[in-house]
């Protein structure tokens, strides 16, 4: 690792890492985040249909309490996986700590109440006619949910990247479940964006701090926009 | 290098013999260094030696020789032995003697050896409000930063850095909690803090490496300097190196832990913490290796069980 500043350097012509380094930062990110939220939509769907779909005493509580969830504060979630992985907890047997999966089982923790919200409000806004005709010309409930999901796609989508976002640009609980690992031969093994950028602007190095920070942004923008083009394809419900 | 791993050995019997005053009950699932290959040890350390890049220099080598690898998870001491209580790291790497004596004699570590030092040095802006600059004596340079009010920087994150800025304001018979807005405690790291302090022209006091790894890019100077260069006792800062007690967490891999410990204590783990530097200046300066045995580093200072007439001249102390 150059102990050389980058301060007197112009950006880029000494570019201040190794990129076996920040390549391997942004694969655990991506890993990680991907992972977290690929789990966090498995789960979330079938919960966002059945409320959506169901009248029942509590539903409102229910919503809000999933509302809720969307605005958890993320070290206090890391603080809760790390009781449950850490050695001394429930999960400690399985030595967790300090690895992506604890990374994930965090992530997901995060993420899955955002995905099933904006998920939910897209299936909820699916319009009563659309699902009672589906009924009508026979359908099972899951051809009904089929054709909520297709309608609701573009808000599901929303959704799916709603929860990305939450999970890859997420600083507290990696740092205290995942320790910020990265191997002396300068490949990253819990290290993601976010938290590799809190630790070079604990160096005082603003500059790669920022380089990283790019690096996030443009990630996040070309999933969007993966997500959004997937989305549109086949035009339909906007 | 069949030479350091003799040396490995040897140090491994030096701390089963230590051992003898914690625990002696391996669990005793592989012995020696035969099965340590292809596991993985953690390490928590301060970010002392974690952001200055010094681990990186250490573990790229005993990774390589033992096939082994090491995930360097960086907490303030306090913290770092936090996580070692609970059984999620094998060995702690901290500054604080008096946190790693506790440490020692609630059971939970076991082999604890001196491995280098620093030393802390007061820095501030280049105006120096207190007027404190060139004072030898840090203790009269605390007591001036209070008197005059002048903005003042705290870890308040019971790092060791924190530990030592809270003993010296002890010297100095005044009280912490009494302190007005002058004094802020910043609950993160060196690196934070220092920036801290410099958007704010602030004192704070910082390990000399870590301020000499940041010294470019801040604007920040020296006024008190630590006993490296002349100055008081009270700033030395001596690191020190503790497995994790294997009887009380069986999960820890202690041979791994051990064999660590061997390493960074070897003549060649000592050259290379002695051969680091940053900006030319160097940052930590050995101490494991010694004419003579300083059984007293392996137990906690004062310990009631040593006696053989407890002659605790350590070296730095």
């Amino acid at each position: 690792m150059s102990l050389e500043s980058a301060t007197t350097v112009p950006l880029f012509t000494e570019f201040p890492f190794e990129w076996n380094y920040i390549r391997s930062i942004i694969v655990v990110s991506l890993y990680v985040s991907v992972a977290a939220v690929a789990l966090s939509t498995l789960c979330s769907l079938p919960v966002a249909l059945a409320v959506g779909f169901t009248d029942f005493r509590g539903k409102g509580l229910l919503t809000s309490i999933i509302n809720t969830g969307m605005g958890f504060p993320s070290v206090v979630v890391g603080l809760a996986v790390l009781f449950t992985v850490s050695n001394e907890g429930p999960l400690g047997s399985l030595e967790l700590v300090f690895t992506r999966e604890a990374m994930i089982m965090s992530q997901f923790v995060l993420a899955a109440p955002v995905v099933t919200g904006v998920s939910l409000a897209a299936v909820s806004s699916v319009e009563q006619n659309v699902r009672d005709a589906a009924y009508a010309m026979g359908g099972t409930r899951l051809d009904v949910a089929l054709v909520t999901i297709k309608e609701a796609r573009y808000g599901i989508a929303t959704a799916v990247l709603a929860g990305f976002g939450r999970a890859i640009s997420e600083v507290g609980s990696v740092l205290i479940v995942g320790g910020n690992i990265a191997s002396a031969d300068g490949t990253s093994k819990t290290r993601t964006l976010t938290t590799a950028i809190q630790l070079e602007a604990q160096r005082g190095r603003f500059e790669t701090a920022m380089i990283l920070g790019v690096v996030l942004l443009a990630i996040v923008l070309v999933v969007n926009g993966i997500v959004v083009r997937l989305g549109s394809d086949g035009g339909g419900y906007r | 290098m069949t030479i350091q791993r003799r040396e490995f050995v040897a140090a491994l019997a030096a701390g089963g013999a230590a051992g003898l005053a914690g625990c002696s009950t391996l669990t005793g699932d592989d012995s020696g260094d035969a099965g340590i290959s292809g596991k993985t040890l953690t390490l928590t350390t301060t970010t002392s030696t974690y952001n200055t890049g010094l681990l990186d220099e250490l573990n790229a080598p005993f990774e390589d020789r033992y096939g082994v690898s090491v995930d360097a998870v960086s907490q303030g001491t306090g913290q770092a032995l936090k996580t070692a209580r609970n059984g999620d790291s094998d060995v702690v790497m901290v500054h604080a003697r008096s946190l790693e004596d506790e440490f020692m004699e609630e059971g939970y570590g076991v082999n604890r050896r001196d491995l280098m030092y620093n030393d802390f040095v007061v820095i501030g802006g280049p105006d120096d409000p207190a007027g404190i600059g060139g004072s030898d004596d840090v203790t009269e340079a605390f007591t001036a930063i209070a008197d005059s009010e002048s903005s003042f920087v705290s870890r308040g994150d019971d790092s060791g850095t924190h530990t030592k800025e809270l003993e010296i304001w002890d010297e100095t018979g005044l009280n912490v909690n009494e302190f007005g807005e002058w004094y802020q405690e910043a609950g993160q790291g060196m690196g934070d803090v220092i920036n801290m302090a410099t958007q704010q022209g602030s004192y704070t006091l910082s390990d000399r490496g870590t301020y000499l790894d940041m010294q470019d890019e801040v604007d920040l100077e020296i006024h008190v300097q630590g006993p490296i260069e002349g100055g008081p006792e009270l700033l030395a800062n001596p690191y020190g190196i503790v497995a994790v007690n294997p009887a009380v967490h069986d999960n820890v891999e202690y041979d791994l832990a051990m064999a660590y410990i061997g390493f960074i204590t070897s003549p060649e783990g000592q050259d290379l913490i002695e051969n680091y530097t940053a900006n030319g200046e160097q940052l930590f300066y050995p101490e494991a290796l010694s004419e003579e045995p300083n059984f007293q580093q392996y137990v906690p200072e004062g310990w009631s069980a040593d006696s053989t007439g407890n002659s605790s001249d350590s070296s730095d102390e």
